[in-house]
């Protein structure tokens, strides 16, 4: 067995194993690290069919950024997940079948499947060979040329999905001041200022 | 030597994976937004093998595509979520019937 073949099988079985147990962990922050830990492994998976760029950015992204939100989420909500828990049982019949039903479907269609021969010719983006240009250049390559449009979009999607969790989560609290741009610009010295005489000895 | 049907079983369980998870956590919201995670990952797998087994970038395009577009319903489901919790004081699932879907 290659060192390839060795570490395929490990990175596959820690993500299933991992993948299995964010399901069934009893606490949700375990169940969060356990998709760290499959998110790992899955970026394993991609360094081993040579997309590294995809391998490191599925790190930064999900580890980096997507985890770490679901980690305060279930940190923050004071929520009682036992009670969340009770009448677990009831439904592993029903998902075990549905389970092994898709499971079926999918070992039916990727058991006993070809490539046709016209796919090579239908192929959009031919990767150069990875001796001669790194997976890194060659997808940016790419990504800012043919499908410079997806990339665009796909950062519209980002500033929407950010805009949308500010607007959702944002909330004014009563009897904290905050700055009031327009108030500051329409008050003058008229309103702001007034003069009193003082007389000598008297005070106000 | 490992082929193309070796990454697809993985993903298969993997999706599989995020299935049972959706059935077996049907009370809990952020299992199941992990669950989704899960399966989009799983995803994702299946689209880098295809990608370097026939030889073509398209897949992994594709494959950035499929993460951002996790990273932002990941980041509107915890929002949604959030803003839920803080006028009901729960996220069970079944107590989510204000718009009496």
């Amino acid at each position: 067995m290659t060192a390839a073949v060795v570490a395929f099988y490990f990175f596959s079985a820690v993500a299933v194993l991992s993948g299995f147990l964010v399901i069934t962990a009893r606490n949700p922050v375990h169940s969060v690290l356990w998709l760290i830990l499959a998110f790992f492994a899955a970026a394993g998976l991609f360094v081993l069919l040579g997309a590294e760029f995809l391998a490191m950015i599925m790190l930064i992204v999900y580890v980096g950024a997507v985890a770490v939100l679901f980690l305060f989420v279930v940190m923050m909500l004071d929520v009682d997940f036992a009670a969340l828990k009770a009448g677990m049982s009831r439904f592993i019949p029903v998902g075990v079948l549905f389970g092994l039903v898709l499971l079926g479907i999918l070992y039916l269609a990727f058991s006993d499947w070809q490539a046709s021969e016209e796919v090579l010719a239908l192929r959009g983006v031919v990767a150069p060979p990875p001796e001669q240009v790194e997976n890194t250049v060659a997808l940016g390559t790419v990504l800012y040329s043919r499908y410079i449009f997806v990339f665009q979009m796909s950062g519209i999607i980002l500033l929407v999905a950010m805009v949308g969790a500010i607007v959702l989560t944002l909330r004014h609290r009563e009897g904290v001041k905050r700055q009031d741009v327009l108030k500051q610009m329409y008050r003058d010295p008229k309103q702001a200022v007034s003069l009193k005489d003082v007389k000598p000895g008297q005070g106000l | 030597m490992i082929g193309i049907e070796h990454y697809l079983t993985v993903a298969a369980i993997m999706f599989v994976t995020g299935i049972f998870g959706i059935f077996l956590n049907r009370k809990n919201v952020i299992i199941i937004l992990m669950s989704i995670e899960l399966m989009l990952l799983a995803v994702n797998i299946n689209l880098v093998a295809f990608s370097a087994h026939l030889g073509d970038l398209v897949g992994q395009v594709f494959t950035l595509f499929v993460l951002t577009v996790a990273a932002a319903e990941a980041a509107i489901g915890l929002a949604i979520l959030v803003c839920f919790f803080r006028n009901r004081g729960t996220i069970a699932v079944e107590d989510i019937n204000v718009m009496r879907g």
